[in-house]
């Protein structure tokens, strides 16, 4: 099966003044049409400057210094901007975590949706592009949504405007949907009722989608596989059950005993000692090294990714 | 029976949301906010209690009232069965000593324009706890060390510092004037996962050295599972259960308490989905009458709409106000 998104050996690099600082360093990655992808990694391990990077929303001095996106047969990367500005917002939407300040605050739910379907021409004018932000509040769930779209996004509370936020990007049926963080914002039975309707939609419309998240337990319940990232490198990826169930590379081992699972509560926390090394002028070997129960020499070269379905950037895997 | 540590009884905290001309021309049942509603709970030296509960449920201004932020409306505080609310001057700076507080965000919660020194010292300072300069920064030394950071740290800015680094000089500077009791504010829930699980470990060590009690306020099930001994679950103002807490995440008997524990995330998934809790937590300015959870109880009856369940004890050391275990 051809892969509706495929990511290979992206590298995206910021100059700073301290030194060039590679926030992403060789990703691969692929996204099949129907299924749920969880991307995880703690802060600055460069699962969003991923996808920025590939839909060409990095900002400056952020670049893309190599790599190759291909989505439906076509280099996301080599595409000049007016043509990947047609896929963006149409065929591959992307959400943001923070709803509050990713929406206008001047412009009511339905002029910020009927905008993408105008834009993106998927809709006959203007009446045509109410009755469908119209069709798309009920979608995600708001209630009343006939008088809500009037309104503005302060009038919404947390919840509902992340619904808001997935109406809009859903609006032209895009086939790869990019959720960064959709939930971190939200009270837990708020944040459950969001990844289930993501879910509900994903199986309606066969999209792909593509969870960015830190939270370890939103992939167990709601992904078919999972990519680890540390560092600006993915470490481990492979199905949820498998990686959950026996990690191979050390740091998702120490990230999952770091993670007060609900179901072990008598089960003493492990902390991983040290802390994520600075992404500046890094030497070529393993990442993980400086914290590494099982380091060896050989740490101190290159590591590829080992093994089949379920790989492991690790000298042991 | 001796008395705890911290008595807190009653307690109430409204806030009025009228601004200026609204004062005159609206209403003030209408724009009242039922931050605390009536809250009673005890602290046992060196014990944590956890409180839990969505946004808008009042377990902050609980931690606030506390640590004597914001004057409660009605209640009591008591320290060692003085009333911290009706306290002298002494009494206060005495309250003011022994309860300490660390916020959810190092990055707003620390002073930028001022050195790791100067935000260790200033407690010590603040009660006359070193003779002199030197002697405030050995003490400042010798707590950042204990919470892994290093003497040469002081005289950075927090600008300086990771995220993770930040919460440690925060409890640093908690913890130096050595408190009896530390209200923890969703202290590791803005952390990454890994640095989380050191700031717990961090916590738990400083427990059982120092017997410090912490009022251990979160919206993360797990974190609380870990590190409390007891559980008190907040819902609008209220405490709905109250009880040990690996057993009331075992086995909740509220509702709401029920429906919490089954939205937080889990290793292993669920061969049948789990029942979801529908709507939101409905605005405290204006809670529901009977029992405030009964709009979205999947269990709910005529009687819950109307008549107020009280927090009734259920044996064990466990209490639920619900009128299924009446």
């Amino acid at each position: 099966m051809t892969p509706l998104l495929a990511i290979t050996g992206l590298r995206t690099e910021f100059a700073t003044r301290e030194g060039l600082v590679v926030a992403v360093d060789g990703v691969d990655l692929e996204v099949l049409a129907g299924e749920c992808l969880g991307v995880v990694g703690e802060s600055g391990s460069g699962k969003t400057a991923t996808f920025l990077s590939i839909l060409g929303l990095l900002a400056p001095p952020g670049r893309v210094a190599a790599g190759r996106a291909v989505f439906d047969g076509e280099d996301l990367l080599a595409m000049p901007e007016d043509r990947l500005r047609r896929h963006r917002g149409r065929d591959i939407a992307l959400t943001f975590q923070d709803a509050h300040t990713a929406l206008n605050p001047a412009l009511t739910v339905e002029e910020q949706i009927t905008e993408a379907l105008l834009a993106h021409r998927t809709a006959d004018g203007a009446s045509a592009a109410r009755a469908r932000a119209l069709e798309l509040l009920r979608l995600v769930g708001i209630p009343d949504a006939a008088r809500r779209l009037g309104a503005f996004p302060h009038q919404f509370s947390g919840g509902m405007r992340q619904r808001v936020m997935i109406a809009i990007a859903l609006a032209c049926r895009p086939r790869l949907l990019i959720a960064d963080e959709p939930t971190s914002a939200l009270d837990v039975t708020v944040q459950a009722q969001v990844l289930d309707l993501i879910a509900a939609l994903r199986a309606e419309l066969g999209m792909g989608v593509v969870l960015i998240t830190h939270d370890l337990g939103v992939v167990a319940e709601h992904c078919d596989r999972v990519a680890v990232m540390y560092a600006g490198q993915i470490v481990e990826s492979g199905p949820v059950a498998a990686v959950l169930a026996a990690p191979r590379h050390p740091y998702t081992q120490g990230l999952l005993a770091s993670v007060p699972w609900m179901e072990a509560l008598d089960a003493p926390l492990t902390a991983m000692p040290g802390s994520v090394p600075r992404l500046v002028d890094l030497p070529p070997c393993c990442r993980f090294r400086e914290r590494c129960p099982v380091a060896i020499p050989a740490c101190a070269a290159p590591i590829a990714m080992r093994g089949d379905t379920h790989q492991a950037r690790c000298v042991h895997a | 029976m001796t008395e705890p540590l911290l008595r807190i009884t009653g307690l109430v905290r409204h806030f009025d949301t009228r601004r200026g001309l609204q004062m005159l021309t609206q209403p003030r049942a209408r724009h009242t906010v039922h931050a605390v509603d009536g809250v009673s709970l005890t602290l046992a030296r060196g014990e944590t209690l956890g409180v839990i509960g969505e946004s808008g449920c009042g377990k902050t201004t609980l931690g606030r009232c506390v640590v004597g932020l914001t004057p409660p409306g009605a209640g009591r505080v008591m320290l060692e069965g003085r009333d911290l609310l009706r306290a002298d001057a002494a009494l206060r700076q005495e309250a003011r000593r022994r309860i300490q507080m660390v916020f959810q965000n190092p990055y707003a919660s620390l002073n930028p324009r001022h050195t790791v020194a100067e935000t260790v010292c200033l407690p010590l300072r603040v009660h006359g706890l070193a003779r002199n300069r030197p002697e405030a920064e050995a003490r400042a030394a010798e707590m950042l060390e204990r919470v892994g950071l290093r003497r040469d740290h002081l005289p950075r800015y927090p600008h300086q510092f990771s995220g993770g680094q930040r919460q440690r000089i925060a409890i640093a500077r908690a913890l130096v004037a050595r408190p009896d009791i530390v209200v923890c504010d969703e202290a590791v829930s803005a952390l990454d996962v890994s640095v989380q699980a050191q700031i717990l470990a961090l916590l738990a060590e400083l427990q059982a050295e120092r017997g410090i009690a912490y009022l251990f306020i979160s919206h993360n099930l797990g974190v609380v599972g870990r590190i409390a001994d007891r559980l008190a679950v907040m819902y609008l103002g209220l405490v709905v259960e109250e009880g040990p807490a690996r057993e009331v995440l075992r086995k909740p008997l509220h509702p709401y308490a029920e429906a919490l524990v089954a939205a937080a995330p889990r290793a292993r998934r669920a061969e049948a989905p789990p029942r979801r809790l529908p709507g939101e937590p409905p605005s405290p300015l204006d809670p529901p009458g009977g029992c405030r959870f009964h709009p979205r109880c999947p269990h709910a009856m005529a009687r819950c709409a109307t008549e107020v369940p009280v927090l009734r004890p259920q044996g064990a050391g466990r209490s639920v106000a619900c009128h299924l275990h009446g």
